[in-house]
């Protein structure tokens, strides 16, 4: 199995991470600014999920999102250009500006999409699953949901199916706490998430959040028992968003000292210290990899500024495959 | 009269009808303290608690089936489903279980219940937020489908929806909300099955429902001001379907467009071409024609959205094209 190396998915980690949150503190701007319309969720506060899951996938790994997504298709590997130039429903966007923030999908990166309907991207990464074990490949996949898409029926099928077939996916839930304004306490009887797998027959594990090695290392023994066909697994991230559900988002449903609270464990706060104090990195490089995250996104956004609208034609574009007309 | 906003007068008819009868609950996602996606539920939790007021968890398919249930038991449930692309997830239970209920058991259990739901593009949501799927529901017997566009028909229909034994898809639309209108104080409870004449005229009908409604009306307005006289049909309901005003009007104007927000292939319009068909083919004086949405999922970036949706430029084109090829400006 893999092990975590501070030097390489340490390393790594911290400036996927950091790029992450610096793209994701634009997101309120740019809907501030109204380039950025409809609904779009940020995902600061929850980096070491996705950049520790990703930094355990291979090439030919699949994964499906949700609707809070930019994470999960950055620490896949999208380009963030591109990505947010889709968030700003322009044509250098991977959809060419079809889809906006929470439809990107990345045909070449293995991501099935981020998605609109909560819940339904545990349906899909069970099918790349099922289609990996049917075709003799070693690929497995991954869905992202969050503790709210936990009280939809497809996860209990989804679970089940997995766990019956042996299907080589992770099922990772993001659970920051919150769906929209609902708590889990409110939501949810048994708070033991893992629960739900192990009543399928799925090993599930907790794991913490905010620690990039944590994560990294549940991802990696679940990847290890997927590839080895040796079925699903379930991983329960406990993390935090701190910026709303979405931008307006007023936060009557919770307080200021909790959000506080959890900043206080930032995942990217805590891996620098980490390195820092491992010798990896040295002031000066934790500055260097800021400055460079925010360079990336900096130019990600220009790059999806001064990219064109599509057009209006393009709207009957793509509807079937090959050409087939609207 | 008070000119209100579609949603304040939403909001109103829900307290009045929790007031009124204690069997009325409310139940749906976000719907207590949040007060709705939407806002249409503010101030509903704190006048009559969580019991009656009561938050749900993101799980369309179990809280829809729970409406049915206690609507089978004699309460009458209001469930909000967040946007009708949500209701999908729900679709078993409301297509099989609450429109069947009553008749496959001959006609014992009433399920009187009420799911109120917004549609529509237009937001820039993009293509699994922004459909039209009424006509899904419109298509099922023992369903009825309301879908009013203005803020007194979302306060009389709301209304008899809540009164009424049946299951009642109340279709919204986003971006009606924050429309005003008149709308008579106290009890005001519109038939559901009646469509209305929302403007007369006598050279053209145009028949629509909820947003298109309202710019069928705008355009009419506005062709008057060049001697076009255009009578608006707001169907206000889809089942029952009211097809006796449809061909009265279209009987008197001989010509007939239908707008719509739902795909053209079909949708509600070819279902009033087929109707005029029937009821007044020997008054037409040309093919009726359907001005709806492309047929693609609703794409996110603003100029494909708007291109893609219908809108007043559109129907003004083909109320033209309807009027030249009948010899009207000569
Ligand atoms: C089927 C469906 N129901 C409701 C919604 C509206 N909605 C979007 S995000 C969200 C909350 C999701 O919570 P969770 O799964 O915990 O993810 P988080 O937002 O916390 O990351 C809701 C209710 C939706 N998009 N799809």
């Amino acid at each position: 199995m893999q092990e975590f190396d501070q030097r390489r998915q340490g390393l790594s980690g911290l400036k996927t991470m950091a790029m992450i949150r610096a793209f994701e503190s634009r997101m309120p701007v740019l809907s501030e600014e109204r380039l950025i319309r409809g609904s779009t969720h940020p995902s600061a506060g929850m980096e070491a999920v996705a950049t520790g899951v990703s930094l355990a996938l291979g090439p030919q790994d699949s994964i499906a999102s949700n609707h809070r997504g930019h994470a999960h298709c950055l620490a896949r590997g999208s380009d963030p250009g591109r990505t947010m130039a889709e968030i700003l429903g322009r044509r250098d966007g991977y959809g060419g500006g079809k889809g906006g923030s929470m439809h990107i999908g990345v045909a070449e990166l293995g991501i099935l999409g981020t998605n609109g309907i909560v819940g339904a991207g545990i349906g899909l990464a069970t099918g790349a699953a099922l289609a990996a074990q049917m075709q003799g490949s070693d690929a497995v996949s991954v869905v992202y949901f969050g503790d709210g898409a936990a009280n939809q029926g497809v996860l209990a099928e989804a679970l089940n199916l997995a766990a019956i077939w042996k299907l080589p996916v992770l099922f990772v839930c993001e659970n920051n706490h919150y769906a929209q304004s609902a708590s889990i306490e409110e939501m949810i009887a048994q708070p033991d998430l893992k629960q739900r797998g192990l009543a399928y027959g799925v090993p599930s594990v907790d794991v913490d959040g905010m620690s990039l090695g944590d994560t990294f290392t549940a991802a990696a023994e679940g990847v290890e028992r997927a590839r080895s066909g040796s079925g699903p697994t379930l991983i329960i991230a406990d993390t935090y968003r701190y910026l709303g559900h979405m931008a307006g988002d007023t936060e009557i449903y919770r307080n200021q000292v909790e959000v506080e609270q959890w900043q206080a464990k930032d995942p990217i706060a805590r891996l620098v210290s980490q390195l820092l104090e491992a010798g990896v990195i040295t002031t000066s490089d934790w500055e260097d990899i800021q400055e460079e995250a925010s360079r990336v996104v900096q130019e990600a956004e220009e790059f999806a500024r001064n990219s064109p609208f599509p057009d209006a034609s393009d709207a009957t574009q793509d509807v079937y495959s090959k050409g087939v007309p609207a | 009269m008070p000119v209100i906003t579609y949603r304040q007068a939403l909001n109103d008819t829900l307290r009045a009808e929790l007031t009124r009868d204690e069997n009325v609950f409310l139940i749906g996602e976000e719907i207590g303290q949040f007060e709705g996606s939407y806002k249409i539920t503010a101030g509903l939790l704190d006048e009559f608690g969580p019991t009656r007021v009561r938050d749900t968890p993101i799980a369309e398919e179990g809280f829809v089936g729970a409406a049915i249930g206690a609507a089978m038991m004699g309460l009458r449930p209001v469930a909000e489903i967040m946007t009708i692309n949500f209701s999908l997830i729900a679709m078993d239970q409301i297509v099989n279980h609450a429109a069947k209920i009553y008749g496959m058991f001959g006609g014992q259990t009433p399920v009187p219940m009420v799911i109120r739901t917004p549609g529509g593009g237009g937001q820039q949501l993009g293509a699994t937020h922004s459909q039209n799927l009424e006509v899904w529901y419109a298509h099922v017997p023992g369903l009825k489908v309301v879908a009013p566009s203005t803020p007194a028909d979302a306060k009389g229909l709301l209304t008899a929806a809540i009164r009424d034994d049946d299951p009642v898809i109340f279709l919204e639309n986003l971006s009606l909300y924050n429309t005003k209108g008149e709308v008579p104080d106290g009890e005001q409870v519109t038939e559901i099955g009646k469509a209305a004449i929302a403007k007369e005229g006598t050279d053209i009908t145009v028949i629509a429902y909820s947003r298109a409604s309202v710019i069928a009306v705008e355009t009419a307005r506005k062709l008057e001001e060049e001697g076009i006289s255009v009578e608006v049909v707001d169907l206000r309901s889809l089942r029952p379907l009211d097809r006796q005003t449809v061909c009265e009007s279209v009987r008197k104007t001989s010509r007939a467009v239908v707008l719509e927000d739902d795909w053209l292939s079909y949708g509600v319009g070819a279902e009033i071409s087929a109707t005029v068909m029937e009821g007044a083919f020997d008054y037409l004086d040309a093919p009726v024609r359907r001005v709806a949405a492309a047929e693609v999922p609703l794409p996110y970036a603003k100029p494909m959205e708007t291109a893609a949706l219908p809108d007043a430029q559109d129907l003004t084109k083909v109320i033209r094209e309807q009027l030249e090829a009948t010899s009207f400006f000569r």
